[in-house]
This record gives C-alpha cells, structure tokens and sequence, in this order.
C-alpha cells in the first residue's frame, strides 16, 4: 500500500494481469451494468415485485375493457379497446415505474447509496444503470399488457415502420419519464414517503389526461390541463401511429405533431429530471 | 510514518446544528481507533467525512496523507465503508453481493470471483455463500456486509455501529473478523456506543461528545485520566440498596451511583485497599449481606461521567461493563 504520489489524479489503468496494490475503481460502463444487474435481479426474485409488475397491467386492462368500457364512447368507427389501448401503454409508464422509486428511495434509507458513494466510480454511473433497468423492468409489464391487449380484442391499424415507430416512442418515453421517478426517490426520506408522492403525481396524470377517455369527454375547466399534459401526448401520438392516423384520435392535428410533440415533451423531462437526479445522488452533502 | 487519518479541526453544520464543531483526530496504522460516543454525538457524520460522503464545513481530512477533500476518488480507492445498516442486497446471494461490489472496486471478472470466495471464507460464510441474502441471521447479514466493504482490499476500513442490534453472540462474531483484518494489517476507525466494544477492540479511543473530542487516549491513560478507582458492592437483598449507597458515602470521594439494572451501587475513592476495608467494616457494622464487593479501576462509563457529568449509557444493560467486575481485588 502506498501512500505517496499525492499528487497525481488516478488513471484508470486497466492492470488486468499485472498484480496492483490499489485497486482503481470501475469505468462507467462496468458501473451502471452492475448497478442494472442488481435492479433487475431484484425485480425477478422478490415475488411481490414480479407480480406486481407483471400483473398490476391485466387487471387495469381487464377492469377498463370490460367494466368501464362499455360507458365509454370514444367517436364512431372506433371500438373503445382499440382506443383504449395506446392510451393504456402510455399510462402504464406511470403505474409500473412507481416501484423505481420505491427502490431507490430505500436504497438511499439503508445505506446502500451510502457504500456506492463510498467506492471509487463514477457516480453517474450507478443511476444511469439503474435508470436502464427500471426501463427494461416497465418495459417487461409493457410487453405482458400488450399481449393481454391482443387477446382481449385489440387489433392494429399500421404498417410495419408505424408500429416500430410506436414501440421505440413507448420505450423512449418510459425512460425519460423514469428520471422523474428516480429523482422522486432520491429526494423522498423514506420508501413510504416516496409512494405519497408518486401517488399523488400518478393519479392526476394518468386520470386527467387522453390516456382513458376521450379528451373532449372531459368538463370543460379541466381541458386546458388534461390536452397539454404529456401523457394525453404521448397516448395521442401512440394512437395515432398504431390506430392508422391522428384523425382516429381527435384533437385536430396530425400524427406528426404528436410524434414530435411526445420527443419535445421527452426531451424536457429528460433534461430537468436526469439532472437533478444525477447531481443530487454525486452530491457530497 | 503518515497516520492513515489525521483530520484537524472539522466543523460541520447542519442547519442550526453543529455536528461537528472542531474535531482532532489522529489515528495511527496498526490499530483499531475507536469513535466512542451517545447517539448524536457526530459518530457518523465524522465517519462520513473520512468517507468522502459529505464535505466538512471547515478544516482538513487527510487519508493515509491524502487531502480527502481535494482528492475524493484518490480516498475511495483505499478505504472500505460499513455503515450502522447490513446494505447487502438481500435478494442476491452472498457471492453475488460481494463480486458485484468487487466489480465496482475494479476487479476484473475472474479476479472478484477469487477475493469475494476468500473474503467468505475468512468471515465464515463461505457455506452461505450460494444462498439468498433474505435467508441470512442478522448477524451473518452484518458479517457479509462487513465483507463487502473489505472485497477491494481497503488499507482502512470505516466501521459505523458494526454491531449495533446484534445478540452478544454475533457481536463476538464480528469482533473476532475485526481483530483478524487489523493483525492482517487492515487499519480500522470504528464508531460504536458500546463501552466495552471499544475497550475489547480499540488501542486508541477518541471520546466525543456534541462534535467536539474531549478525551482521547489508549484505554489505560483515560482510565487513569479518570483518576480514582472505584468500589462496587452487589447487596444480596435490594432493600439494602440505599443503606449501601449511604455507606458508601462515608467513603467515596464522590456521590455513589447506584445501577438498578444490576443492583450495584459503586463510588470512586480516593486510595483503594484501605477503603474497601473500611467499606466492608461498615457494611458489616450495619448487617448488610452482600454478594459481591470490589475494587476496580473506573470503567470508561465513569471517564465519560468524569469529563462530562452523564453516563455515556445509562439504560443499556446489555452491555455495561459492571455486570462483570473482572477486575475485582
């Protein structure tokens, strides 16, 4: 062990063979793939996790199809599962990133978040493979509510290169949006604390929005909010790449504009989130 | 040599709070230094100084000679953290706990697989080393994460509460795995209330209080800083408690403190041999049985009461030194 050369920054030398005395640290990559494999370990392992995230969607997609769905008219030629359906997805982004939160505000409580900011590693780097695995895991509920779509009658309406366009759109915006839960549960003090606070964004954001009915079915004082918000965005553009045309979704503009308007959304999101994660978990308090 | 640390006048603030309000710590390599204090005293958030978790509002930490503020990553690279809770991922085996943090260290696959095997084996969980977390005892739970934080092979090792919440049991466990690490020559600062975990492990003491030091020493030089030895009488009936604490007051050099816990009433004196002849005269005088009576040097409960007028521990038995008068004359 060695304590002089004080004053030399560390060079990542990656002495595989060569026996070292101090170990160096790992590179951001090898952090955040480690950082990912515990995440997703977590999720398949911890039954009320798996279930939850596998499960949570057919219930919901069960519950509106049948229970609520037939009260609901979402304009003629159009059946309510087909509209439904889009909508859901996107809001599933919500629902399934909630646990993300949860995790990392308990990490944060139990000192795990502690002992990796005590190891010599990029700190970006452990949030950033977690924010790919919490991606990967709403995008296994993602997947599991879809196929359930198909079988209880959702059909698509696109080509090949419209449905693609869809899934990455989906996938995009499941991972911007999972900044946000991310910085809920960095800043939230405990796991309990941290599911208040997703409740409360959640529930207004998926219920006052496009995402389930008709925007124009909603009270008038409500609209202003509930077609602007992101998550009407983004059930709109999905509907409109996998429903065959932005005419099928209303609202009056075409599927271009939501497209572009759910990256732009996206974008901001990313931005603002991303960042206050990220400086918030490097930070040395 | 350079001592591994050496921080000078560490303040820090919280809010209205001074954690820190001025700690000098020198702590030399080859030992175990201990952090000993109640809760609140600023164990922790010296701990997490070292650790480059927080930075200090003024002052200097240096590790091992290098500036913990100026060179955070230079510090992580040689240090390893234990913090007051098991951060072990319990829906992950041992082995994969601790070839994931040896992974972060920068081991190479092959070499994480080979330190986090031998890391098991040396903390005795090398048979638990396939089974789930969850499956733990809080005390291999405790061992494992004690592991984690020796994996990239750290020449100092952070110890916060490392055994707070275990049984007496699992708390000799990790005293042994301690003291192996330090004769391996891994030096350790380890924070604990426990009185008697920092007399078993420690070689230099360093007692807080409200964030700032105010005793510092090898457990003797506090004990003898204390100054008196004490006598301690265990009456056989506890109705005879007060007439031995007013016995003892004929004696003592100080007002006697009686333990209700362990129904001991104990005194610092002034001399030794002659007192506690004169205490056993009068309690013979006044018929009291009595099961045990002894001279003893002051425990570092009563160096903590001589230099800060309170008991470090007043309602935690489990681990006050009297229930053992080992050092009875």
């Amino acid at each position: 062990m060695t304590t002089e050369t004080t004053v030399t920054t560390s060079t990542p030398d990656v002495a595989t063979g060569a026996r070292v005395d101090r170990t160096t640290g790992a590179g951001f990559v090898t952090a955040a793939l480690q950082s990912a494999r515990r995440t997703v370990l977590q999720f398949f392992r911890t039954p009320q996790l798996l279930m939850l995230g596998t499960v949570q969607g057919a219930l919901f997609l069960f519950m509106f199809r049948y229970i609520f769905g037939g009260a609901i008219n979402p304009g003629e030629g159009i059946d309510y599962v087909d509209f439904l359906v889009p909508g859901f997805l996107a809001s599933g982004i919500l629902w399934l990133g909630m646990p993300a939160a949860t995790g990392v505000a308990e990490d944060a409580a139990t000192g795990v978040h502690d002992r990796l900011r005590s190891l010599p590693i990029p700190r970006a780097s452990i949030m950033f493979g977690r924010s790919l695995a919490d991606t990967a895991l709403t995008g296994w509920g993602l997947l599991v509510t879809t196929v359930l779509a198909f079988i209880v009658g959702f059909r698509l309406d696109a080509g090949v290169g419209e449905v693609l366009l869809a899934v990455v759109l989906l996938i995009v915006m499941a991972y911007c949006f999972m900044w946000v839960f991310i910085s809920i549960g960095l800043t939230s003090k405990s796991a309990q604390a941290a599911t208040g606070t997703c409740t409360l964004l959640i529930v207004p954001l998926a219920f006052v929005s496009a995402a389930y009915v008709p925007g124009d079915s909603l009270p008038g004082w409500m609209q202003p909010v509930a077609n602007h918000q992101p998550f009407t965005v983004f059930s709109n553009a999905l509907r409109s790449l996998t429903l065959g045309g932005a005419d099928r979704v209303g609202l009056g503009h075409n599927t271009a504009y939501w497209v572009a308007l759910s990256l732009v959304w996206c974008a901001g999101i990313l931005l603002v989130f991303g960042t206050i994660a990220v400086s918030r978990f490097a930070r040395r308090r | 040599m350079t001592p591994i640390i050496e921080a000078r006048g560490i303040t820090k603030r919280f809010g209205e709070v001074r954690a820190l309000d001025g700690i000098d710590l020198v702590a030399e390599s080859g030992h175990v230094t201990a952090l000993l204090g109640p809760n609140g005293a600023g164990k922790t958030t010296f701990v997490s100084a070292v650790a480059t978790l927080l930075r200090p509002d003024g002052g200097e930490i240096h590790v091992a000679g290098i500036d913990a503020c100026a060179q955070p990553k230079r510090v992580r690279e040689i240090i390893g953290l234990a913090g007051q809770y098991a951060s072990v991922e319990p829906a992950m085996t041992g082995t994969e706990n601790l070839r994931m943090v040896a992974r972060l260290f920068g081991l190479g696959r092959r070499d994480a697989r080979t330190a986090a095997a031998d890391v098991l084996e040396r903390l005795g969980l090398a048979d638990a080393g396939d089974r789930l977390v969850r499956t733990y005892s809080g005390g291999m739970r405790r061992r494992l994460d004690l592991g984690a934080s020796l994996v990239g092979r750290p020449q100092l090792l952070l110890l916060d509460e490392p055994t707070t919440g275990l049984d007496p049991r699992g708390r000799k466990d990790l005293w042994e795995a301690i003291r192996n690490l330090v004769a391996d020559g891994t030096d350790v600062l380890l924070t604990t209330q426990y009185l008697e975990e920092a007399d078993q492990l420690a070689r230099h003491i360093v007692i807080i209080d409200h964030g700032r030091v105010i005793a510092a020493g090898t457990p003797d030089e506090l004990k003898d800083r204390a100054g008196s030895n004490v006598i301690e009488v265990r009456p056989r009936s506890a109705g005879d408690l007060p007439a031995v604490e007013e016995a003892l007051s004929k004696i003592g050099c100080e007002a006697p403190y009686t333990d209700m816990d362990t129904q001991r009433v104990s005194a610092p004196v002034a001399g030794g041999a002659d007192q506690l002849r004169d205490v056993v005269r009068l309690l013979d005088e006044r018929d009291i049985e009595v099961d045990d009576v002894g001279l003893r040097r002051p425990s570092l409960d009563e160096v903590f009461l001589a230099v800060t007028g309170k008991h470090l521990e007043p309602t935690d038995p489990d681990s006050d030194p009297q229930s053992e008068p080992a050092d009875a004359a």
